[in-house]
């Protein structure tokens, strides 16, 4: 590795620290991720836009202020460590795209109320991350401006649809980045990438500003690469915001002080009968046994709790999403802002002929399937059938978590079915790549928070994912386990998982 | 099971103001089809008497006091735009010419 790995490869808690006590300054800590971006981003394409300027002159806000001494006291942990943030996260200035063709070269006039609350932590930002067209994908194949490369094997997918900051996070080209997670994009790649993901409860951190997929759905959160530095972040982006109707007015349960507790002892964890084996890789289950196994030596006792409606959470979440997506996309119709694309050999088009040559010409394949679904799914006479029965699925998967919630105080399954597969591997096939978010949907059909930390390698030598969902408002408790059994899991593989990705340096000579 | 046919499809496009190619209408007629035979199972689970759930959060409107402040500027506002006359909007004919 490089020699900015002294600085990249550590912590965001650990570079806060360091940037606090002045043993490194923002700028140091700023230059070095750029600098590994610039070495290895033509390999792994985490990246869409790198804003190395900004970046830097807000890292020398933070050093000067610090110099100045005219902060107020109330600084960040996180103040002055650098950020990537998904593409589909408004940032004034900066190109917003949310990976597609329709919003090429889109500079927003505002910032999302999450990005508003880094910069005023003092947050650097690197970037703007890669990911499927709008959110739609589990791959990231689906990207408009080509695929990004998971850093454990450049010729498999990082997972999706936020692959772009899991990948990031993975090679080391940010201590931390912002996804957003609909069905579990950001707990899937996570798990692909051997990297920490959290989907807090919905409502727990502001969609202000996040260009919207399925809106009851929607949640940003953190990518990072323990437990503590997801708690950290989450501290900063959680909290009510008058701009957002469905922000929680109530405060972010204390996730930092959970994660630096890091106990399960007493504590009731559920498996969850009906999402953990059955399909699943044979390694991806060893090591979710072997999860519980430390779980239970570390003093928490292992429930089996039976969900019987997650399993028709897959087909509720494919008709509820592409229904809400239909009605969210509808905006994209050439005349305010984005594409806009003359249909040929008409002399004065109408609007309306200028609005299906834009949407053809702007949105990928995967985009065009599920808006089409979703206007089938409303349809007059095809309505209580699909989305009026989805919606109903939506109350049984809610159910479920009630009733398990009153015998246990978080949940665990594998976070996807197997590790990450090669790219192509289920392009042609989309209900192939649906199948991969069964664990993760039921999530967010119901509202509640979910984390996937890395568990180990499975017998492809690949990172599985372990994840946990806890009571909506309970983000809390997934720290206090996810803490408990990555401490365990160091134990047990003597460094962190990610230390045992293949030489990340090498990624340019492979490609 | 629902069979889609390309012209249901080239009717549901129509329908999202999405203008498609014959090709793409082929493609998409046959996946769509398995989607809708695989989301269809949702109709086996629910009975009459589950109540549906729209959203994880009990919603309420929410007001403000009727007070004027700051918002986009008309030059930030058009800032995106595809094309700008006379500080406004330039959209294509929305009214037929006859």
């Amino acid at each position: 590795m490089s020699s900015t790995s002294d600085i990249t490869t550590r912590s965001a808690a650990d570079l806060g620290a360091a940037i606090a006590d002045g043993s490194l300054s923002s700028v140091e800590v700023t230059q070095a991720h750029l600098d590994r971006i610039a070495e290895v981003d033509g390999a792994v394409h985490a990246y869409l836009h790198v804003d190395a300027d900004g970046a830097l002159a807000a890292a020398r806000a933070v050093d000067e202020s610090r110099a100045d001494r005219r902060s107020d006291g109330r600084i960040s942990p996180l103040a002055g460590v650098p950020i990537a943030v998904k593409d589909v996260v408004a940032t004034r200035g900066l190109p917003t795209t949310a990976g597609s063709r329709m919003l090429e070269g889109w500079i927003p006039p505002y910032d999302a109320t999450l990005v508003t609350r880094l910069r005023a932590a003092g947050m650097p930002i690197l970037g703007k991350t890669n990911m499927d067209e709008f959110a739609m994908g589990s791959s990231t194949e689906h990207s408009a401006y080509g695929p990004s490369f998971n850093p454990w094997d450049l010729e498999r997918a990082p997972g999706g649809s936020g692959g772009g900051s899991a990948a990031a996070i993975a090679a080391f080209e940010a201590p931390l980045a912002i996804g957003t997670d609909t069905g579990g994009s950001i707990r899937q790649p996570a798990a692909f990438t051997g990297t920490v993901g959290v989907k807090p409860t919905y409502g727990g951190v502001s969609r202000y500003g996040l260009i919207a997929l399925a809106s009851s759905l929607d949640q940003a959160g953190p990518c990072t690469r323990t437990v503590l530095d997801s708690a950290l972040l989450h501290e900063v982006i959680g909290g009510h915001d008058p701009m957002d109707s469905t922000s929680i007015d109530a405060p972010i349960p204390g996730v930092v002080a959970a994660a630096r507790r890091g106990d399960v002892a007493g504590l009731k964890v559920g498996v969850v009968h009906e999402i953990s084996g059955d399909g699943f890789q044979s390694g991806v289950k060893d090591r979710f046994e072997e999860s519980l196994k430390l779980l239970e030596a570390r003093g928490a006792e292992i429930v089996q709790v039976g969900c019987p409606s997650f399993v028709k959470g897959l087909a509720a979440y494919y008709l509820i999403l592409p229904s809400e997506a239909s009605s969210n996309l509808a905006k994209f119709d050439a005349m305010r802002y984005g594409l806009r694309v003359r249909p040929q050999g008409v002399d004065s088009p109408s609007a309306e002929q200028v609005m299906a040559a834009t949407r053809d010409a702007g949105f990928g394949d995967e985009v065009k399937r599920r808006i089409i679904l979703g206007t089938y799914a409303l349809s007059a006479g095809y309505y209580d059938a699909y989305y009026g029965q989805a919606q109903k699925v939506r109350t049984l998967i809610a159910r479920d978590f009630a009733a398990a919630f009153e015998q246990v105080d978080v949940l665990v399954t594998p976070t996807a079915p197997t590790t990450a597969f090669k790219l192509g591997e289920k392009l042609a096939d989309p209900m192939a790549m649906y199948l991969n978010d069964v664990a993760t949907i039921p999530a967010n059909l119901a509202g509640v928070p979910g984390m996937s930390l890395p568990n180990g390698l499975a017998e492809d030598g690949l990172p599985s994912g372990l994840q946990i969902l806890a009571p909506a408002m309970r983000d809390d408790r997934l720290y206090e386990v996810g803490a408990a059994l990555e401490s365990a899991l160091l134990e047990q593989w003597g460094a962190p998982i990610l230390t045992r990705a293949p030489h990340l340096a090498t990624m340019e000579a492979t490609r | 099971m629902p069979q889609l046919s390309t012209a249901e499809v080239a009717h549901l496009a129509s329908l999202a103001r999405i203008q498609l190619s014959d090709a793409e209408l082929e493609s998409l007629a046959g996946q769509l089809d398995d989607i809708i035979g695989f989301v269809a199972t949702v109709g086996e689970i629910a009975s009459d008497d589950v109540p549906p759930m729209s959203h994880p959060l009990p919603l309420v409107n929410v007001t403000r006091e009727d007070v004027v402040r700051p918002s986009l500027s008309r030059v930030d506002a058009l800032s995106g735009a595809p094309d700008v006359q006379a500080d406004r909007f330039a959209v294509p004919r929305i009214l037929d010419q006859e």
